[in-house]
């Protein structure tokens, strides 16, 4: 396994949508080799004939009737919103000089 | 030798103060306290202000507390109080707890109270809904007394990571509460609440319960419908109860579980016993029992006197008829490398959602454009700490293109692989044992620049995560004069189990101490509330 390096987590750090300063963004990559390393060793014991677990207690195909149970109101909805209009929620422009 | 260390013992310099002011109302347990409502010699309201009365005096020095739900309480106690004296089916059909006070989490959501997860992103919010518990909660009349702290989003052992500080352990205020429950934990702990709720994703019930001396449990996954616990791992997260006493903790659990059709993955039938199963532990007896010692969580790695301790209580339990065998889960040296690929995977996608839009923070860049990327990053950066930033970037490290089989699918395998330890340890034993935490409570900001060494507090809590089965922590006396938690772990399903040894291990060791672990905390005094207000 390779260590985690500057140029990762500027990548991750855009992927999940989190700004992080040059500072920032060094301490991180210390930190997050440091971590990588200790764990890597779960690839080691993980052959390929043991199966995956997702989810610790074995259930299949939870399903209900499609019938539409309690809502919550668009007030309700709305009321902890950062902005909105018009009874939808309001954001900045999606695209880039739009 | 069979008498508790005290703190007295290893700390004679601290003076020992009696703290005359505190209502023998608090020092009840949550069942003595609801037989007493029951029989009238108490009210709900005189029971709920006594409670508010101690917050008042000591939260400024323990910061359990971010929310305190007064009026709200005082309102629900009054009617239960009514009810009870108007007489006739109503009162016969209260709950058995109705009145007793209970905090709540704050990583669960209730109506009319702030829910925070302790964090900056939720600064504010109202939630729109209350989550199942809570919902079980009012209709068993339960006052709320209000919402405690945790580490942000559940992200931590020490509750050193909440955006609005750190709780403080009462029974030494300069180290943590552990983590994430910490606020759930130090209120049961310095009587401000007889029982709590909180969540347990790693060890966030358990590890908390250790150090101070309380009681915690983690159900079987699915038992408690998780729905209204603000999610940070979804495959391991599970609501639980926090308490003085096992029994406490099992009518709790009683109360809270059961199916849930707005968790797809709540169990289809309740656990049932629990309460009778608490009961006939406490009777002593363990005959037959088999008790297996898990040769992995113990020895290197954790502190001579939690390690004492914990040998100390396998006595005992022999001594109670339990047979102790040795069993061998040789996978769980992987278990903390799974569980940190996975929880930090999953918390990558829960937290996808706190993005400024729809609720919470919103953070506008300073400069540049103003687009909805450049928004939601600004408003991460600012509304999440820097251990939740570091799980999630840490999570979509592992599940991006060219690692996902490598991290996410290999510790998806190793949890099968603990399974098969854990179900084979299982025919060798009915409950398995071992220290809760490693270590007693460590000083505040001793792991502020070490993750990872944060991260190894939770090595004996996080396996039953990965597993799915629940595990109880009670107090085992005390290492230089700080709590140690022993742990028992069950079959999935069997959470009877755990209520039975672990009630069985609390009656012979305060037998054998004359009185109970927590009757040896400190008092909290006004100048310790002075030095650290």
């Amino acid at each position: 396994m390779s260590a985690i390096s500057r140029e990762d987590v500027v990548h991750l750090a855009r992927l999940a949508h989190i700004e992080m300063s040059d500072a920032e963004l060094d301490k991180m990559t210390g930190e997050l080799g440091v971590i990588v390393d200790a764990i890597a060793s779960v690839s080691e014991v993980a052959s390929s004939d043991i199966p995956a677990t997702s989810h610790p207690i074995p259930l299949t195909n939870v399903l209900r009737e499609d019938i539409v149970g309690q809502t919550l109101s668009n007030d309700e909805v709305l009321a902890n919103a950062p902005d909105s209009d018009s009874g939808r929620f309001k954001v900045p422009a999606i695209l880039d000089g739009e | 030798m069979h008498r508790t260390p005290t703190r007295a013992d290893s700390r004679s310099r601290q003076s020992w103060m009696v703290n005359s002011s505190m209502n023998e109302l608090i020092k009840l347990s949550a069942t003595e306290l609801a037989a007493k409502l029951r029989a009238g010699e108490v009210t709900s309201v005189q029971a709920v202000q006594a409670h508010l009365d101690r917050i008042t005096e000591v939260d400024t020095a323990l910061n359990a507390f971010l929310h305190v739900n007064a009026e709200e309480a005082l309102a629900v106690a009054a009617e239960v109080d009514a009810i009870r004296a108007a007489g006739g089916a109503q009162a016969q059909a209260l709950h058995p707890l109705a009145g007793v006070p209970i905090a709540i989490k704050d990583l669960i959501v209730t109506k009319g109270q702030p829910t925070t997860a302790a964090s900056k992103m939720l600064e504010g919010w109202m939630s729109p809904y209350d989550a199942t518990v809570i919902e079980k909660i009012r209709d068993a009349k339960l006052p709320m007394l209000g919402k405690t702290n945790l580490d942000e989003f559940a992200m931590g052992s020490s509750t050193e990571h909440s955006a609005y500080g750190v709780t403080r352990n009462p029974w030494d205020l300069n180290r943590i509460p552990g983590g994430s429950g910490g606020g759930s934990a130090a209120a049961v702990a310095a009587f401000e609440a007889p029982l709590a709720l909180g969540t347990d994703t790693g060890g966030s019930i358990r590890q908390p319960g250790a150090v101070t001396g309380t009681v915690g449990v983690k159900p079987t996954y699915g038992a408690v419908s998780r729905y209204g616990a603000i999610a940070m791992a979804s495959s391991l997260d599970q609501i639980g109860p926090v308490s003085r006493t096992v029994l406490d903790s099992a009518h709790l659990q009683e109360l809270i579980g059961g199916h849930d059709p707005k968790d797809s993955t709540s169990l289809a039938n309740p656990l049932e016993g629990l309460v009778a199963a608490a009961e006939s532990g406490a009777a002593g007896d363990l005959s037959g029992l088999r008790v297996g010692v898990i040769t992995e969580l113990q020895g290197e790695g954790y502190q001579d006197g939690v390690q004492a301790r914990f040998e100390e209580s396998l006595e005992l339990l022999k001594t109670a008829g339990a047979q102790i065998v040795e069993v061998s889960c040789p996978n769980l040296k992987y278990a903390l490398g799974a569980y940190y690929l996975i929880m930090p995977s999953e918390v990558s996608s829960n937290l996808a959602k706190f993005d400024g839009v729809r609720y919470g923070h919103r953070v506008l860049p300073e400069d540049g454009p103003l687009t909805i990327e450049r928004v939601m990053g600004a408003t991460r950066a600012a509304g999440f700490g820097d251990e939740v930033k570091r799980r999630i970037v840490l999570g979509t490290y592992a599940l991006s293109a060219g690692y996902y089989d490598a991290y996410y699918g290999s510790a998806q395998k190793v949890r099968t692989l603990i399974q098969r330890d854990f179900d084979a340890a299982f025919e060798q034993a009915d409950v398995l044992v071992s220290p809760t935490a490693p270590t007693v409570a460590f000083e505040l900001g001793s792991n502020d620049d070490d993750p990872l060494a944060m991260y190894l507090n939770d090595v004996a809590t996080i396996p039953a995560n990965l597993a799915g089965i629940p595990g109880i922590t009670v107090p085992g006396g005390l290492s230089d004069g700080l709590p140690v938690g022993i742990q028992f772990l069950a079959p999935a399903f069997e959470d009877a189990r755990v209520y039975r040894a672990g009630a069985a291990l609390e009656t012979l060791l305060e037998k054998q101490w004359g009185h109970s672990l927590i009757s040896q905390a400190p008092a909290i005094t006004a100048d310790s509330i002075a030095q650290k207000a």
